[in-house]
């Protein structure tokens, strides 16, 4: 039996944190963002060096200094965004490194004969020759896990690296997990999905404020105990189911209103109504284009057909700043990349697009923008330590609330959300959700986009699947079940054809 | 005000908060270079009043100092939006060119006396030169902003084509300018102080209103951290990218002013040769990342001064001016490391286990 203890009593964020390993299990750690488990695992590879504690690795006592030793040591990590080099191919992402050499130079032929035998022990279908950016996000994620796996790892830690794939896409990946761990290698499953949980553990590990709170095996823990493990309180059941939806004058002139919008390569034509007061939430799985969709919208990519008029009023979006102009708002599913400014302070973050939509010359004053920043932080709850703290000390539930502070303060006539619970703890999906309501009660039209269905029953008021980026139906949201939205999605594989020769 | 209510801080937590401000490591190697000055040169610190002006090593450092500082500022924006202009050297060029040949300075008789008079008046002059520049800003910014060229190799072009125009405008002549008020931009004194003082603090008075009191300065930094959240929150970037290169044209034209005034002529060929880099050097010097985002207006003036300070030791300091360069490098390369947070981060982790 190997394992891995370690115990310090930290600062912050860590207090007296625990975590046993064994091979040939696959260990999920879950907890709330903020909850310590980033850095325990920062620890583990020797990003972080511990305050206090050991780690032990097959009974030796190991300090790995850097990720580098912590490699060599056989711990292994793929992290939440693709650590890979996506302008090379796929056997030199495997391999990077550690190359064949022959006579100076590099021996491809045995290069690409190792990579693929890696590849094809982990059942992964590609050609080691291909660009590495020419592949989807899950592929790239095998490949880091096969680059992972082809240095010996006896360790593997996995960061989330299901958060932006699809249910196929995830199944694939489990796959993998499943035929290292009959191999015996110890694998550490981070992630915030408690169907992926329950899917593939061996054995629980749940963290509460930077401490240990259990170890436990799934069978002996149902879901409303882990959930209510990971806040600290007790998660009752009526918390989860949706609500009745309430129904919204259907009479009335819709906010937006979109017919045949369309992009060549990203969108076959589509209709939208979003009416006041109602949230539309757009279903379907990753790719089916309701990212597309949004930002199509919102101007961020130009649309080659349809038209689109808000409020009546026909429009014409030629960037962002065009749509934000007419009063819509867009929180991107890439929260930290295309949401916020990390270097900017809170503060300025929240300031942003009102300032933008005022325009350069009629400057919000600092004191105004900071009474604004703080306005909201209290409205929405935000923790933070202060509004001019850096944006990117939130955590990610935070940082998502600072989008949707920026986003409400320009009071936009329809917001459309792109995953915004994506990454973020249970707690804080509830108060988005609860959020997301609160606004549609006060009249505001919002579009709300995820990949997690029960949040979008949860919701929406209508809900629009998508399916091959083409819209494939519209529900009124009437004791709609998850089910009722696969139904849809799978039976409408032949349609789309008979669509196209009408 | 806000530090009246809080208790009294201590000097360590003074110091402290002095230590992690971004200003804090140039303001010690200009310090440490006006020291070392003022070691070898112990008339470094006099200052004398003759003839109504003031007069001293160290009025002549800022006084050669402003035309650096003037581009220094111009490029720090530029820089602020992940941008460089390599082009400023030549713009110097081309504005002095436009300068020396509207003004020229033909001889007259005026009332039985051979005077000098402008060709063109002087006013329009001016305009024209510094016109001239925001042009060529403008064509830069073009390229980046809309065409989407990089930024180096965009301003490539002028740096290569705006000296080939300046020799034009010159007829690959060194201009030699005859108007004496057009020496007052680059000689003349106010109130005791050089002219160019007051020119590069309009400058920086000018450009900190921008920042801080309208939007532009959040609209930049904004954008150059995070260019895609950026337009994603309707900030019309190719036209904001487009003003600081013509903003960066302009500044870099009232150096070209400066220095031409200065020197009295317009050398299309070597007037404000390599002062891109020395720019570029500025503004990193200052604290302002090649990566973009936040600035320091007030960083870029300091390594303004660091350079011009330095180069004033190295001639004071009896230092052979063939090895110049290679001590100024030194000192950069010094400055600069002192201000890597890599190293900052290494040395820190060093010293903890001993702690």
């Amino acid at each position: 039996m190997s394992g891995i203890c370690k115990r310090f009593p930290g600062v912050q964020a860590l207090r007296d944190a625990q975590l046993r390993l064994y091979p040939g299990e696959v260990h999920v750690l879950m907890g709330q963002n903020g909850a310590g488990k980033s850095t325990l695992i920062k620890v583990l590879t020797g990003v972080y060096p511990p305050d206090a504690g050991r780690i032990e690795l097959q009974r030796r006592p190991v300090q790995p200094a850097s990720p580098l030793a912590a490699q060599q040591l056989g711990i292994a990590t793929v992290y939440q965004e693709v650590n890979l080099c996506p302008n090379l191919s796929v056997t030199e992402n495997i391999l990077a490194g550690r190359l064949p050499r022959r006579w100076g130079g590099i021996a491809w032929g045995a290069a690409h004969r190792q990579a693929d035998g890696v590849l094809k022990a982990l059942n992964i279908p590609i050609d080691g020759r291909q660009l590495l950016s020419d592949q989807p996000v899950a592929v790239q994620q095998m490949v880091a896990i096969a680059r992972a796996v082809s240095m010996d790892a006896q360790v593997l830690v996995l960061d989330e690296p299901t958060s932006s794939l699809d249910e196929n896409e995830t199944a694939q990946i489990f796959a993998v997990m499943q035929r290292l761990r009959d191999r015996g290698v110890a694998i550490l499953f981070i992630t915030h999905f408690l169907d992926q949980a329950y899917a593939i553990a061996d054995r629980i590990t749940v963290m509460r404020n930077g401490s240990f709170v259990g170890e436990y095996r799934p069978l002996e823990l149902p879901r409303l105990k882990l959930v209510s493990l990971m806040i600290g309180r007790d998660f009752s059941e009526a918390d989860a189911t949706p609500p009745l939806p309430m129904d919204a004058a259907e009479a009335q002139v819709p906010v937006l209103r979109v017919r045949g919008l369309a992009r060549r390569g990203q969108l076959h034509p589509l209709d939208l109504d979003v009416q006041a007061g109602q949230v539309l939430g757009l279903a379907g799985l990753l790719g089916s284009g309701r990212t597309e969709t949004a930002r199509l919208l919102f101007g961020a990519d130009r649309a080659d057909g349809g038209s689109l008029s808000l409020e009546g009023q026909a429009r014409r979006f030629g960037s962002p700043r065009d749509a934000m102009r007419a009063g819509l708002a867009y929180c991107p599913e890439e929260r930290k990349t295309e949401g916020i400014v990390a270097e900017l302070s809170v503060r300025e973050n929240i300031a942003l697009a009102l300032q933008v939509r005022r325009g350069w010359w009629r400057h919000i004053t600092r004191l105004q923008q900071q009474a604004l920043a703080e306005h909201w932080v209290r409205e929405l709850d935000i923790k933070t330590a202060g509004v001019e703290g850096p944006i990117a000390q939130l955590s990610g539930g935070n940082q998502q609330k600072a989008m949707l502070a920026r986003w409400l303060a320009t009071e936009p006539h329809l917001l459309i959300l792109d995953e915004p619970t994506r990454g973020i703890d249970v707690a804080a999906k509830q108060e988005i959700m609860d959020l997301v309501l609160a606004l549609c009660r006060r009249g505001l039209a919002l579009i709300f986009i995820s990949s997690e269905m029960p949040e979008v029953l949860r919701v929406s008021h209508r809900i629009a699947v998508m399916r091959d980026r083409r819209k494939v139906a519209e529900l009124p949201n009437q004791r709609l079940t998850e089910a009722d939205i696969f139904r849809v999605i799978t039976a409408s594989q032949g349609e789309p054809r008979q669509k196209e020769a009408a | 005000m806000r530090h009246s209510a809080a208790p009294l801080p201590s000097v360590g937590s003074l110091w402290q908060a002095c230590r992690q401000h971004s200003l804090f490591w140039p303001c010690v190697a200009l310090l440490g270079l006006v020291v070392l000055n003022g070691g070898f040169n112990p008339g470094f610190f006099s200052l004398s009043w003759r003839d109504g002006h003031l007069y001293g090593p160290i009025i002549d450092v800022f006084n050669r100092a402003a035309p650096l500082m003037a581009v220094a500022l111009g490029m720090t924006v530029v820089i602020a939006t992940r941008g460089i202009d390599i082009s400023v050297g030549a713009i110097v060029a081309i504005a002095a060119a436009v300068a020396a040949t509207l003004v020229g300075g033909s001889l007259v008789i005026q009332d039985g006396q051979q005077v000098y008079v402008t060709r063109t008046s002087l006013p329009l002059a001016l305009l024209l030169a510094l016109a001239a520049a925001a042009l060529c800003g403008l064509w830069n910014g073009l390229l980046v902003g809309v065409g989407g060229i990089q930024p180096i190799i965009a301003t490539l072009i002028l740096m290569v084509a705006g000296r080939g125009i300046a020799q034009l405008l010159t007829n690959g002549q060194i201009i030699t300018i005859y108007y004496a008020p057009y020496f007052f931009i680059g000689n003349g004194y106010v109130l005791g102080l050089p002219f160019t003082i007051y020119l590069v603090a309009a400058l920086a008075l000018l450009m900190g209103w921008l920042k801080h009191r309208t939007a532009l300065g959040l609209f930049i930094q904004a954008s150059g951290a995070n260019p895609v959240a950026a337009r994603l929150a309707g900030i019309n970037a190719p036209l904001l990218i487009v003003a600081v290169y013509t903003f960066c044209g302009f500044t870099a034209g009232l150096a070209g002013l400066m220095i031409s005034a200065n020197v009295k002529s317009a050398d299309g060929n070597n007037a404000g040769q390599l002062l891109e880099l020395d720019a570029i050097l500025a503004v990193t010097l200052g604290g302002t990342a090649l990566a973009g985002g936040r600035f320091s207006l007030r960083g870029s003036l300091i390594g303004a001064l660091i350079i011009q300070t330095l180069t004033y030791a190295i001639y004071s300091t009896g230092v052979p001016p063939e090895v110049n360069l290679v001590v100024k490098a030194v000192v950069v390369l010094v400055v600069s490391l002192v201000q890597s947070p890599a190293l900052l981060a290494r040395w820190q982790s060093r010293g903890a286990p001993a702690a």
